[in-house]
This record gives C-alpha cells, structure tokens and sequence, in this order.
C-alpha cells in the first residue's frame, strides 16, 4: 500500500511543500530574532550577584553583573578550554555574565559554569553605570563626592545621584558645544586662512606688493582667530573643571574601593530598586539615545545618528539622480524606441545591469567617479588643497552616484512596467481628442503611471540602502567627526565622508576590538536598517497591489 | 659561471654563465630540514657570455649585460624575459637600472657610458603567473598563493588568482547546493500545488526575504551562525535526514488521519500543516545536539572531525553556503516561480483530463514545459552567489585556500576586492589585478545573465504561442 501511496506522487508534493514552509519559516525566524535581540538591547536587566567557587574549591569569590546568556553544552567542549569538570557529568549549564570593570579587571565578558556559582542575590544597592570610557561598571555604591567632600552616603546617595548627574550631564554638553561648534569653527576659519594664502602663492597674475599685502592680511587674520581660540580655550577649561566637581565612591565586587567622576559618566541605574515603569522610562530614554546621539568607544556604545543621518542623505541624493534618468530612460524605451533588436539589446543590458555584482559597482565607482571625476575637479578647482584631496577622495557624493548606476536598473524595469499596464483606451482616447503624442504622453500617461514610479523608487531606495560593499570603496568611514549637513556654507558637504547603517553593522560586528561588548548594538542598528527596508517594500508592494487593481477596474 | 647576484632581499641569486644562460637558485628546505640550494627557474638565453647582473632596487627584477653587445631585462618572479636587445657592437661591460626602473645606464669595455630611458611597469604579472603554479622565494615548491602586501619593501608579492577564483567557485557551489532544492522544490509547489491565499502570503514574504541586505545575512551568519553550528554541528547533520523523514511522516499521517480533519482543510495547505512540525523537528535537533556528541563523538563532534584529520575553521564553506542560500532562494524562487505559474493552463488540465495524476502532470508536463525558466533562474541565483560581497566578507576567515574541504574557508573574488581596494597603492599592479578580478566578475555574471535573459525571452515567446 506504501508503494501505492508513493506512486500517487502525494508524499512528494509534501516534500517539495516542506521546502516552502522551511524557507518561510527561516524569513520569519531571522527577524523575529533581529527584533526580539535588537529590542532586548535597551531592557535593563537585573544585576545579579553570585558566589563563584574556583577549580579546587579553595577560593570564593564574588560576582556582580547581568546575565547575558545560558547554555548548555557537552562536558568535553568545556574540558578542552581548559575547565575540570567532573568525569560523570555529561553536559554543563553555563552563563555568560557582563561584568563591565574593564579598567580594573581586563575583561567585561566572562564565563561560568552553573555549578560553581550558587547564593544568587538581587542587591539593591547595585548601581551600573555607562561610563564615557572603559564601557561598563558595576559595583555598590558607597558616597558622593563634591570636591572630595562626602556630601551624602547610604541611601540618601542614591538621591543625590540622579540629580547631580543631570548637572555635569548639562556641563557636558555645554563641553562639547565648546569644543564641537565654537572650536571646530575657529579650526576650521584658520584652515581657510591657510588654504588663502595657498591660493595667493599659485595666483601668477598677483603683483609681489600686493601679495605681501594679502599675506599680512592673512597673518592678521589668523593671529585674531588665534586669540578667540585662547580665549574659548580659558573657558572650556573653566568649564571642564566644574564638571570635574562631583564624583561618587563605589565598591566593587571584589573589595575595592573607585572613585569615579560624573564626568565619566553617562547613565547610571540602580536596577533592583527599579519597578517596570521605571525601567519602561529607561528603556525610552536609552531607545532615543540610541538613535540620537553620536557612538563613543569606538563605536561600541552610544548611538548611531550619524550612521542614520549619513544612509538618509546618500539615499536622497541618489534618488534626485536616478529618478530623472530612470524614468526619462523608460519612457523612451517603451514610449518612442522602435521595438527592434537594437531595444531589445538595451533592454537585456538593462536587465544584466541589475545581475552585475554591487562591488563591480564599487570599483566602478572608485577607478571612474572618485580618481578620475573627483581628481580632476580636485585639479581644477581646488588647486591650494593638493595634495590633500577634496573630492577626489571617497564622498558622499560618489557613494551616491555610485548607488544611482546600481539602482537604476530598478528604476528602469518598474517604471516599463508601469507604462505597460496603462490601459490602450487611455492612450488612445486622448489620441483620438486631438492631442499630440507629447501631449498624451506628458498630461496622461506619465502622470497615471506615477506611482509605478514612485514604486520603483522606493525599491531603489530599499536596495540602496541595504547595500554595503560598493560603498567600502566610495565613501563610508568607520567614524566621521562632521555630519554631511551643518551650519556652515555651503550647508551640504558633498565631498565629506560618511557612516551608514551597514558599514556600522559590518564595523563594529567584525572590525571592533571588543566584539562582545558591542554584539547587542549591532543586533539594535540591524533592526533599524531592517525596519527601514522593510518599511519602504511593503510601501513598494501595497503601491504595486493597488495600482494593479485599478487598472483592472479601469480596463474592464 | 661568469656572473653572479642576490636578487632584492637577499633570498636567490641570479647566475649568469658563459653560454648566456641564466637560472635563478635559492636555498631550499625539504621534508628532514636539510636545506639545498635548487635551481627554481631557466631565463631566456642570450647570445653571448653574462659579463654583468644588476638588480632592480624595489622589485625582483633585474638587468643583464652580455658579451655580445647586448642588454637584457628579466624578471624573477613570473619568469618574463621583458627585453633583450643588441645595443653596442661589442662587450657590454657593466649595467645599471635607476631606482626607480625608470632608465638604463650600460657601459662598453673602453669606457663610454650610454643611457637609454625605460618604461617598464608590472612585470611581475603574467598570464602564466596568474594563473599557475609559480615558485616563489622561501617556498619548497611550485605553489598557488595570494598574498598581495606584507611589511617588509623586499617581500615578493604573490598575484595567483587561482586560490580566490576556487574561493569563488566554492562559496557558490555550496550556496547552491543549500538553494537549488529549496527554492526550485518551493518554486513549484507555490506555483502548482499551494492554495491561492496561502500563496499570497508566502509571495510577499519571499520578496522580503529578496530585500534584506546582506550585510545583515552576513553578520548573522558570522557572529551568530558559526558559532550556533560549532556547538550544535551533530544538529545540523540530522536536521538534513530528519526534516525529509518527519515530512513525509507528516504526510502518512495525514492520510491516515480520520476524515472529518482532514476535510476541514482544503487542498494545498500541506505546507502550512507541516509549520509546526518543521518546528518542532528542529528543536528537537538542536536539543539533542549534545547527547548526540556525548554519545556518537566522545562530547565534542568538532574534536572528533579534527581527530580524523579534517580542518574545521569556525566561519567555514557550511556556513558560507546556508546564509548566502538564504541570500539566493529568493531570486531563484521567483523566476522560477513565474515560469512554473506562466505554464499554459490548457496543458495541464488536458494532461489531468487524459488521468494523469498531479504529481506526474507535474514531473511530465509542467516541469518539462517550465524547464528553461527554472534553467535561467539557477543561472541567475549562481551569478549572484559569486558575485555577493558582504556575506562571504563576514562569514569566512577570507583566508585563500585551494581546497574543497566544506569545513574550511575560503577568499572570493569579491571579498578579496572589498579588502584590499582600499589599501592598494592607486596604478600600481595590485591595484591594477583587483580591477582585473572585478572586471573577471563582471564577465562572469555577464555571461550568466545574457544567457539567462535570452533563455527567458525565448520561453515568453513559446508560452504566448502555445
């Protein structure tokens, strides 16, 4: 009856049914994990206490910090690292605890198996603290310090803590307003001075007299700019002693006393005093962190605004190019071209475009746009920075024109498609009224098929935004001091560098020297990017079901 | 002998004899350790006796003077003998090349000195030394290697694109090996079997699954998926033979499965039944991944491959090929898709009229009717698989080996690029070979698209005729 059963072919449709499933359920389960991961990253966790026996059983000692994952592996894998365990036993629990400390202990990552650690406790004077350097701390908190006065201790500690962080955390930002904007633009009007002066030693056509008198116009210039540069820096340095006013005394698991300054630290939480309300405020105040502040440590902490700032403008300008030339490029092909094999040819090339490897693109990008287009513009115009490249260097600018030769294709195909479904009786109607081809073309059917287009950009955009490789080559950097976009002319700076969500993702994942410490962040700028893209192609595809719908009604 | 020299860095010397021959020895190691000198490459003969060997000063070329009044230019390692012209009607007496290879100077045996300018840029790569064994300096023998800077200035760069155009192949045969089953097998069923609703779900979530970046594959392949299959590799292995079996358990159960069930369900949901089974199954994989390992492996399956010999890298071919499947399942499964949708429905009903069952109207019409789309879909998917950046970037050690071992490495064409682009010196050889790889890329999925695209418009054609 098997046989029979086989022969009907039934199982077989399961199998190949099976196949589906397992692809669909890898989509969701990929996502799902990227979100609960990337979600958990800013839920503060409890901090746990434990006591920890070592191999011979001779040493306790304590340990303080959050659980960061339990496992259970087979004995053998954990003796080879190193670890006795008993013969008998087969399998081992272990968990991976945060215990931050890296300036006093080395590591802020260490295992343990489940057996050695017993007595878990919830202490409710444990404190962590996001600290400016050195990641993490935990430990108990003891007193605060003003000018190395005990101005509280015990429990009152905990009060005064909130609301003298608040007022170094004002004193840090007025820091560095100092040094970002203040200082940063007195840099950068001296470095104009000296590009000034540059550009009057090339000018030939300049007189010796009135060169020399330029010069010492510059020399004036610059030893003005120098004196505001002295005086910004007497305050910033008045500045940065005040925020150096408040510390606290903390005790650390294994004993020692640390006085740490509000100045190092960025957020601190008392997580087993917390209830859910206080730590669903938290968990808002780190999501916005997260999303509007600069990375610190070396990308490990902080947020990634400029990563979202710089994939945000790479993808509108790629857009303002490749919309005119996408659509511009469909409309001939399907509109005026003859349909020959010479159509048909750039239709498969068109095709082929989108199958070419994004880091050919890159290349491309690199060899065409960036050394040659860029060097030459470097060569023409900004003849007093050579050899310090303008823009003949990876930019913003390349990164997206880069991007718009890789998306155009997208662009291309969607809108055809677009132009295609519109029904003949459109077209013919307006024809048979008298308008000319230019006429049906721009007041009918370009307009009908806008959102085909707008289709077809949002995917571009989801393409463009996800894509990384081509970009290593022409344009991102790992950290850019300045955002594209500020306040000084000419307001858009085409030529800067940029960070994007992808490259962060690949950098801080792969490149960072603690990977430990950054693995939730990385699961967290994963989720924006994904949300993004997601975002933009379920647009892409509910513009897409709408707009067939339509003309169907339209035709019928 | 008539002349001898050290080539940059001391390592060979070149030797210079009165026939005009000229070989290039080094010391060389064999298995007990003793080392010998050998004689690892023959240069073009020239017409009379060496009188002179002058080095190039930043390259392991160098340039040679005869006695019958003639120069020559050699060059070490991709054994190219660049030039060899009569310049004087006698004995070239001494030779000498500028630091920066830019100009000759060579004196005859009465003293007058003459200069001649000289272009001569990427010597050191060769058809031959690109794409074949080639005897580098400190080495025991003929060998592919890529490896393109060190920190020395007297290091010999080795340009073999073979161990990364293996790399390449390599990642996407075992990301096709993980994708064609699943997609093609997934393809038809959406198209064929599946019912309506559930296909409009499973579409959309495939065109999702189309637009994750990769750079996200890629991490979570490199930091999440490597590790997970190194502690659970016995669960990767029975996840292969269980997932089959359970389906078609699944699918005799059902059957025999009283019928006020199996009525309640229509047609074309198996896949949506087989959900929680799929799930299940897995878990039941991972879970018992250790005690498969205490049991089968003496506690650890990754110890045990080691034991009998096979290297096991942690971010290997397995992983490489699972998540850049994972990248390719959607291009193959909706072209491949709409082949399978697209077949004429006259022919299917007439095959079903005339008895056949689904499954052989499937396997003997559709299938067959469908099989240059699906052709084309797998030529598309292979084209992305080795052109793809991020995940092979993320989830291999990007080391270049020339092997086929799936628990190894490997370093493709195109994460090779990403890596080294930005620190190769702008016109120099380097610089210059990546191009050469992105530009072998480009050709490559050309090649696979063209054909792919004409496949396709051929098959239009023959579904509107039909």
């Amino acid at each position: 009856m098997i046989r029979k059963w086989f022969k009907s072919g039934d199982p077989w449709i399961w199998l190949i049914g099976g196949a589906v499933t397992i692809s669909v359920i890898m989509v969701i389960g990929l996502l799902l994990m990227i979100g609960v991961r990337g979600l958990g990253h800013f839920w503060q966790p409890p901090i746990v206490e434990a006591t920890f026996t070592s191999d011979s059983a001779d040493e306790q000692r304590n340990v303080l910090g959050t659980i960061r994952s339990l496992e259970t592996v087979s004995a053998q894998s954990v003796r080879e690292s190193g670890v006795s365990v008993p013969p008998a036993q087969n399998f081992v629990d272990r968990y991976l605890f945060k215990l931050g400390n890296r300036d006093l202990t080395g590591q802020d990552f260490e295992w343990f198996i489940a057996d050695r650690l017993s007595d878990f406790r919830y202490p409710l004077d444990a404190i962590q603290l996001q600290r400016r350097e050195w990641g993490d701390f935990f430990g108990y908190l003891e007193a605060i310090l003003e000018d190395g006065e005990v101005v509280a201790e015990g429990e009152a500690a905990f009060d005064v803590l909130a609301e003298r962080l608040a007022r170094t955390s004002e004193i840090m930002r007025q820091i560095n307003h100092i040094e970002r904007y203040e200082i940063g633009d007195i840099n950068k009007k001296i470095e104009a001075q000296r590009l000034e002066r540059r550009r009057v030693e090339l000018a030939n056509n300049l007189a010796p007299e009135e060169k020399s008198r330029r010069f010492a116009e510059i020399e004036s210039n610059v030893a003005q700019l120098n004196a505001e540069y002295d005086v910004l820096f007497t305050e910033l340095r008045a500045v940065r002693d005040r925020s150096l006013r408040d510390a606290l005394v903390a005790r650390t698991p294994d004993g020692r006393t640390v006085t740490i300054p509000f100045a190092n630290v960025v957020r601190a939480t008392r997580a087993n005093a917390m209830d859910t309300g206080e730590k669903l405020v938290e968990y808002g105040a780190r999501f916005w962190e997260f999303l509007s502040e600069y990375p610190r440590e070396a990308n490990t902490e902080g947020g990634i605004l400029p990563a979202i700032f710089g994939t945000v403008m790479m993808v509108m300008i790629m857009s303002i190019v490749v919309t005119p030339f996408g659509v511009l490029a469909a409309i001939y092909l399907r509109e005026y071209a003859s349909q020959g094999p010479i159509t048909r040819m750039v239709r498969i090339s068109v095709n082929n475009l989108a199958g070419v490897p994004s880091i050919v693109f890159g290349v491309f990008g690199l060899g065409f746009f960036v050394y040659f287009l860029g060097g030459n513009i470097d060569r023409w115009f900004y003849p007093e920075a050579l050899p310090a490249p303008t823009f003949g260097s990876p930019g913003l600018i390349w990164a997206s024109l880069t991007l718009a030769l890789l998306t155009l294709p997208v662009v291309i195909v969607s809108t055809e498609e677009g132009l295609t479904r519109i029904p003949k009786a459109m077209r013919e109607g307006s024809l048979a009224l008298g308008a000319t081809k230019s006429e049906t073309l721009w007041k009918v059917i370009v307009p009908v098929s806008t959102p085909a287009m707008m289709t077809g950009l949002i995917l571009a955009v989801a393409r463009a935004a996800g894509e990384v490789a081509p970009l290593m080559l022409v344009g991102v950097v790992k950290l850019a001091p300045n955002l594209p976009v500020d306040g000084e002319f000419p307001f858009v700076h085409l030529e800067r560098r940029i960070m994007h969500l992808g490259f962060h993702i690949y950098d801080v994942g792969f490149q960072s020297p603690n990977v430990e410490a950054g693995r939730p962040l990385v699961y967290a700028t994963a989720l924006i990017l994904v949300l993004l893209i997601l975002l933009l192609n379920l647009t892409a595809i509910a513009i897409r079901n709408r707009l067939r719908e339509r003309y169907k009604s339209d035709s019928d | 002998m008539t002349a001898v020299s050290y080539l940059l860095g001391t390592v060979s010397v070149i030797v210079g004899r009165s026939d005009g021959s000229l070989s290039q020895y080094m010391l060389v190691r064999d298995e007990d350790n003793i080392g010998r000198i050998e004689r690892i490459r023959e240069f073009e003969s020239h017409p009379g006796a060496i009188t002179h060997i002058f080095p190039e000063f930043s390259r392991k070329g160098f340039k040679v003077g005869d006695a019958a009044g003639h120069v020559g230019l050699h060059f070490g390692t991709s054994t190219r003998t660049l030039l060899i012209e009569e310049v004087l009607d006698q004995a070239v007496e001494r030779v000498a090349i500028s630091p920066r290879n830019d100009g000759v100077l060579y004196a005859s045996r009465d003293g007058q000195t003459y200069y001649r300018s000289l272009w001569n840029e990427h010597p050191e790569s060769s058809i031959s030394s690109l794409w074949r064994k080639v005897w580098y300096e400190g080495r025991n023998g003929p060998d592919y290697v890529w490896q393109s800077s060190s920190a020395t200035d007297e290091f010999e760069p080795k340009f073999s694109l073979m161990p990364l155009t293996l790399g390449t192949l390599k990642a996407a045969f075992y990301a096709m090996l993980f994708a064609m089953p699943l997609a093609i097998c997934g393809a038809v069923y959406t198209a064929y079997f599946m019912h309506p609703t559930i296909r409009g779900w499973v579409k959309p979530t495939i065109e999702v699954m189309e637009a994750l970046p990769t750079v996200i594959l890629g991490f979570l392949a490199g930091l999440w998926f490597a590790p997970f299959v190194e502690n659970h590799l016995p669960a990767v292995f029975s996840v292969l033979v269980v997932l089959p079996v359970v389906m078609l358990a699944t699918a005799f159960a059902w059957r025999k499965a009283p019928a006020v069930i199996r009525h309640r369900i229509p047609e074309g949901w198996e896949s949506v039944i087989l959900i929680p089974v799929i799930i299940a199954s897995t878990w039941a994989c991972v879970a018992l991944s250790p005690g498969i390992e205490v049991a089968f492996f003496d506690g650890s399956m990754r110890q045990w491959f080691t034991d009998i010999g096979v290297t096991y890298d942690q971010r290997n071919a397995l992983v490489v090929g699972i998540a850049m499947g994972f990248a390719v399942i959607p291009t193959i499964f909706s072209i491949a898709e709409d082949a399978v949708f697209n077949v004429p429905k006259h022919l299917t009903q007439g095959s079903l009229a005339l008895g056949a069952t689904p499954w052989q109207t499937m396997l003997g019409v559709v299938l067959l009717t469908a099989s240059p789309g699906i052709f084309s879909a797998l030529m598309i998917g292979f084209g992305r698989a080795v052109g793809e950046t991020m995940i092979v970037l993320m989830a291999t050690g990007n080391s270049p080996v020339m092997n086929f071992n799936i628990f190894e490495g490997m370093r493709t064409l195109s994460a090779n690029i990403a890596v080294e682009m930005p620190e190769a010196a702008v016109g120099g050889t380097h610089y210059r070979l990546l191009f050469l790889a992105a530009l072998v890329l480009f050709g490559f999925t050309f090649v696979l698209n063209t054909i792919a695209e004409i496949v396709r418009q051929r098959l239009r054609t023959r579904y509107s005729s039909l």
